[in-house]
């Protein structure tokens, strides 16, 4: 009987060993699959920059693409990117505070809000090659915008006005009911209540989403290629800023366009290999203000949720 | 002056409303894109299933709308997008799970602290920089493995795109086991089991549907890529089941049009919107299981 009892817990010791064994292998298979992800990433930099690394002089963004490899650049496209991102900020952010706001503090419970808010979460998950036509149909050769920056610029508000609502959102719900209430208390409006209370203390909240959905949207390659931008661009659109009165002028958004990841396709799909050290330095560039503007938004979410003690 | 009081809260009312209504219009903006995009995309395909009918469309085995002798068989593109899109979920599931468990119930507080803005860093780099790393650098790697792979092949496209996927599916997967009640993991672990064995046989068929829920959408984002496809997969419609040929996907294709010069209201120009069409649906299909499955397990507990 003892010795059964005896040979029954070397066995249980065994089960427990080997449990305890398995749990130490996952642990580390986690640890791996976790680096197998960063290493990708780690990689996918690296390689970028060392084929890139020859091409990133100051001449790189000072000059227009051009057929030799050796004398290409991206000012056509940094330059178009920084004023499609314009139209786009213009147009999205506004629109998707309120939109927020609106669902927020304003919507009553009907099927009208239910509906809205149904759309938003399927609107973020279309493809946003789908916003490409639909910007094609409709901006392009309905509204007669033709291929130009103000297309492009709507088009990607479009796609991420789901981002920042969500953000906008998020801002507002965590701001506690009480606060709304001191202010209603005192006899303000809703719109007071928003204007001083609610807006100031989701600022930050919605600065985040509004910097992640511009990441995105700088990104962003098969909406702006359905459109139809060109892809060889060797002019600058006019200047937004002119010497005389009203020192103001709208024309660049009619101009055509091209921008940082159409000119990175465009070089990567050449078979021409001194293209593809132009692509990767395009690519390193782009990596970097992606990373920049999603590290940003990160750092600042993490100091909001630190900092913010109601 | 009780009058003056008077009027200044009525003028009071009038804005307060003013500002409500352009509030609600900027809300029904998001309504408006969608009845855009559902407008656009069925008047087009209807003036082209017009000229093509829709059996043609659903069973030709031939993809050349730019041809003389044009056939619009989707099957072909839709073969481009499975394939690619399978290779994809076979990376992103088994990574994105291993990692949202180990996330959820071995890593410190610290550790995840550090790996999940990391993560959502990698989520943020540009499709196009995938491809070109899938074109330039992991199709050359892969050459060296399988002789005889050609440049452009659904096989590495499948693969960055996966790895693409992977911290979208690891984070809602994370999310669902998290949101598993405590109190399971205690009782198991009163029981004598392992963190393993908490994870593999209570966690996780806890959380099951909403695991399921970000396997779903990781499917749904891998049939919307476009240009990883694009680059590194070649635009040739190609009827194939094997990943290491090259073909076209249903997006490769609209961007491959949209490099062309075709002129408004030609078959051609139809063409994209009902392959779209197509796109949109599949997506959606997708879309909506994932959500209900999300909102199941939300509801759970």
């Amino acid at each position: 009987m003892a010795r059964m009892a005896r040979k029954d817990i070397g066995e249980i010791r065994g089960i427990i060993a080997r449990a305890k064994r398995l749990d130490v292998i996952f642990g580390v298979v986690g640890v791996l699959a976790l680096g197998l992800g960063l290493l990708t990433f780690a990689t996918l930099f690296v390689d970028m920059a060392l084929d890139g690394y020859s091409r990133l002089t100051p001449d790189f963004f000072t000059e227009f693409p051009s057929r030799h490899a050796e004398r290409a650049g991206i000012l056509s496209a940094w330059v178009g990117t920084t004023l499609v991102m314009l139209v786009t900020a213009c147009v999205a952010v506004p629109l998707s505070v309120a939109a927020g706001i609106y669902l927020e503090e304003y919507a009553p419970r009907n099927w009208i809000t239910d509906i809205i808010e149904i759309n938003i979460a399927n609107l973020a998950g279309v493809p946003s090659i789908i916003y490409g036509l639909l910007a094609l149909g409709l901006f392009v050769y309905e509204f007669n915008l033709g291929q130009s920056i103000l297309t492009a610029g709507l088009t990607l508000a479009l796609l991420i006005l789901p981002v920042v609502i969500v953000a906008t959102r998020e801002a507002i719900r965590s701001i506690p009911s009480h606060i709304r209430e001191g202010a209603y208390a005192l006899g303000a409006t809703k719109w007071q209540v928003v204007q001083h209370h609610i807006l100031p203390y989701s600022m930050g909240g919605i600065m985040t989403g509004v910097i992640i959905g511009m990441a995105r949207a700088i990104g962003e390659t098969a909406p702006i290629i359905t459109i139809g931008a060109l892809t060889f661009i060797a002019f600058l659109p006019a200047s937004p800023v002119t010497g005389t009165f009203p020192f103001l002028s709208f024309e660049w958004l009619q101009s055509p366009f091209t921008v940082m990841p159409i000119q990175i396709f465009n070089w990567t799909s050449r078979p021409d290999p001194n293209f593809h050290a132009n692509a990767a330095a395009a690519g390193f560039v782009l990596v970097l203000m992606t990373l920049i503007m999603n590290g940003l938004a990160i750092w600042l979410r993490y100091r909001i949720r630190r900092n913010i003690k109601w | 002056m009780s009058a003056n009081r008077l009027s200044h809260r009525a003028s009071r009312h009038v804005k307060e409303r003013i500002i409500e209504s352009i509030l609600f219009l900027a809300a029904l903006v998001s309504v408006a894109t969608t009845l855009g995009i559902v407008y656009i995309l069925v008047k087009e395909s209807v003036v082209f299933f017009n000229q093509v009918p829709l059996w043609d469309f659903l069973t030709d085995t031939q993809w050349t709308p730019l041809f003389d002798d044009a056939h619009f068989g989707i099957i072909v593109l839709l073969s481009g997008t499975l394939v690619s899109s399978g290779v994809a979920l076979a990376v992103a599931i088994p990574l994105g799970t291993l990692i949202a468990i180990y996330l959820s119930e071995f890593a410190s507080a610290r550790a995840r602290e550090f790996a999940k803005p990391v993560l959502e860093l990698l989520s943020g780099v540009p499709t196009i920089i995938y491809g070109y790393f899938a074109l330039l650098f992991l199709t050359p790697l892969l050459q060296k493995l399988i002789p005889g792979l050609p440049g452009f092949n659904l096989l590495s496209a499948g693969i960055v795109m996966g790895i693409m996927i992977v911290p979208y599916v690891a984070s809602i997967s994370e999310d669902a086991m998290r949101a598993v009640p405590m109190s399971l993991r205690e009782g198991s672990y009163a029981m004598g089991a392992t963190r393993l064995q908490t994870a593999l046989k209570v966690v996780f068929p806890g959380a099951l549907s909403g695991v399921a829920a970000a396997y779903i959408l990781g499917i749904s984002r891998a049939v919307g890529e476009t240009m990883i496809l694009a680059v590194a997969a070649g635009m040739q419609p190609n009827l194939t089941w094997n990943p290491t040929e090259s073909a076209a996907t249903i997006t490769a294709f609209i961007v491959q049009v949209a490099l062309g010069d075709l002129p408004h209201g030609s078959v051609g120009y139809q063409t994209i919107f009902a392959a779209g069409l197509t796109l949109m649906l599949l997506t959606l299909v997708f879309n909506v299981l994932g959500h209900v499955m999300r909102r199941r397990f939300r509801e759970q507990y």
